[in-house]
């Protein structure tokens, strides 16, 4: 036997004297890189919020102080929070709507063939590159775009100049209105409530649905007693994503959009530009604390046994 | 009541569902082919192949298109090892802290990514780092850690423990054991992860924009066009493109991990 076969075989023996030593040396690596680049970052982060900037001078003066975290209270910035925090509630809404007949098809009629084609079909989609779909959604809002194309062809106009005229949500044209943001966040998003859902919707038993027929349940009456709350911790599942990529998304908001900001293009702005750093680390907790609370919420619901 | 047959209102909803989520994509195939090369216009004016010429001679594009592939190769290495350890760690014991470990890997997902991209910038600029393709990596192989480990964990768990015995009662060491039956077994699981950290590492924007400082990716590249559209020829076709390279890993990883338990890329 020559040496290097003695010493693997005794690393090897080691290891199954002493289970906990292979688990320490299996975990020390990615504990390292996910512990001291990752948490250490997030960390940093939050000891900056806690920093203030010199109104006079513009530097960071590294002190601790809440006045940075009170300076979110000020309209202009809780406007921000208030107008992300809708956004992605509605975003998360009409997702779980449009979601839920694909979602429910696919898990219960869809065989073979059909289920591969559904299964591809949320996968494509959920897969390709973020920007084009974004970009993709420019072109077919652009005013001489497809969009207006159609409507026009159809001779609706009227009727989408109507809805653009609305306050808030209307604007000069679709693209640079709250309606495009919300159509662009969720045709990106609209994937990632279909998936879990779907999941949540396979382990429904069929034994179940036809009992509930048996006892005279008519259809409306099944889904809403039998299938809907037996699909809750998918759908929480899919909204905890559509929910969280909505709070944090910069891009969308900066791309199609009126010039009001999302809580994404403050932290963008405060860190670059204005180089108010504890400002931005400010508003970046404010997601990480929605998320910490809907996640626990979403713990509580039973939502994790469906991802 | 409840036969097999879907109600049609639920089968027209689900179709025309999936049309919604396919429709985008299917437009930026047509305008990579259209005349007009200063508006949106559609119809297109007329198809042309010219601008897959003009495309190809674009040096910024191929340098973006570089960097692009560098960072995710190296992201997806590294996110390889790191994924598979955890993997292999959480699940062979139950330990102290198994739930954080799991946790810890998905945290950077599940946190919108503007915040890993300000954390690690905050950081950089805390530790005096410069900018540099090895700063984007950090961050890309941080959130690809996530995929690799999901696809990962759950062949280990197909893995019955019974093989690893036999293995061993056969006389074969640790080593031995995991060259010959564990990597054979977890081979495709690895490379359909893998694939897909590639594709995540390839696409992705948020945390580059805060990692990058004056480098160009293909989608900071494709970003600066869709904020200041200068040439909108050649990022349609940029575009499709793209489309193109992403789908290509996602149907492979999808027929490597097909018939398990496990499908890859049910979360991105």
């Amino acid at each position: 036997m020559t040496g290097g076969q003695h010493l693997t075989a005794r690393i090897s023996d080691a290891f199954w004297r002493h289970p906990r030593l292979l688990l320490a040396v299996l975990l020390t690596p990615p504990l390292i890189w996910l512990g001291v680049i990752y948490i250490g970052s997030l960390l940093a982060l939050l000891v900056q919020s806690f920093f203030s900037i010199d109104e006079f001078s513009g530097l960071i003066n590294y002190q601790f102080t809440l006045k940075t975290y009170a300076e979110l209270l000020r309209p202009s910035n809780f406007d921000i929070i208030l107008r992300t925090t809708l956004m992605a509630a509605s975003v998360t809404i009409v997702a779980a709507v449009i979601a839920f007949p694909i979602a429910y098809y696919a898990a219960r009629y869809a065989k073979g063939r059909m289920k591969a084609f559904f299964y591809l079909g949320v996968m494509l989609p959920l897969w390709s590159s973020y920007l084009v779909k974004v970009y993709a959604w420019k072109l077919i809002l652009a005013k001489e775009g497809i969009l207006n194309w159609a409507v026009d062809g159809v001779g609706a106009s009227a009727a989408l100049n109507a809805v653009l005229a609305l306050p808030v949500i209307g604007g000069s044209s679709l693209s640079v209105s709250y309606i495009g943001t919300f159509l662009v966040f969720l045709y990106v998003w609209l994937p990632f409530m279909i998936l879990p859902m779907q999941a949540a919707l396979e382990r429904v038993p069929v034994n179940l649905l036809e009992a509930s027929g048996d006892l005279g349940g008519r259809p409306s009456q099944t889904l809403r007693h039998v299938i809907l709350p037996l699909a809750l911790p998918g759908i929480i599942a899919g909204s905890i994503f559509t929910f969280s990529l909505t709070l944090g998304d910069y891009i969308i908001p900066q791309i199609v959009g009126s010039s009001r900001r999302f809580i994404g293009q403050a932290v963008y702005a405060h860190q670059g530009t204005a180089g108010n750093i504890p400002l931005a680390a400010a508003f970046a907790v404010v997601p990480i604390v929605i998320m910490a609370i809907y996640l626990w919420v979403a713990k509580r619901k039973g939502a994790f046994d469906a991802l | 009541m409840h036969s097999d047959r879907a109600p049609l209102g639920l089968k027209i909803a689900a179709f025309a569902g999936l049309a919604f989520l396919h429709a985008p994509i299917v437009l930026i195939f047509i305008y990579a082919f259209t005349t007009e090369d200063r508006t949106y216009q559609w119809p297109p004016p007329g198809l042309t192949l010219q601008w897959f010429g003009v495309t190809w001679n674009r040096p910024d594009v191929w340098q973006a298109l570089g960097l692009s592939v560098r960072v995710a190769t190296v992201s997806t290495l590294v996110a390889l090892i790191l994924g598979t350890l955890c993997a292999a760690a959480v699940s062979r014991a139950r330990f102290f802290g198994r739930e954080a470990v799991s946790l810890l890997v998905i945290l950077p997902i599940a946190l919108p990514g503007i915040i890993t991209g300000i954390a690690l910038r905050s950081a950089f600029n805390l530790g005096d780092i410069s900018f540099s393709t090895i700063t984007i990596v950090l961050g890309h192989a941080t959130f690809c850690i996530v995929v690799v480990y999901n696809n990962a964990v759950a062949r280990f768990r197909r893995l019955s423990g019974s093989m690893l015995e036999a293995s061993a009662d056969l006389g074969a060491d640790g080593f031995q054991t995991f060259r010959h039956i564990v990597v054979p077994n977890i081979a495709t699981a690895l490379l359909a992860g893998g694939m897909l950290a590639f594709a995540l590492s390839f696409d992705e924007v948020i945390v580059t924009t805060f990692t990058a400082g004056q480098q160009q990716t293909l989608p900071i590249w494709m970003l600066e066009e869709l904020v200041r559209p200068r040439q909108r020829p050649v990022t349609n076709v940029v575009a499709m493109v793209v489309v193109i390279v992403t789908f290509l890993p996602i149907l492979a990883a999808y027929y490597l991990t097909r018939g398990g338990s496990e499908t890859a890329g049910g979360d991105k």
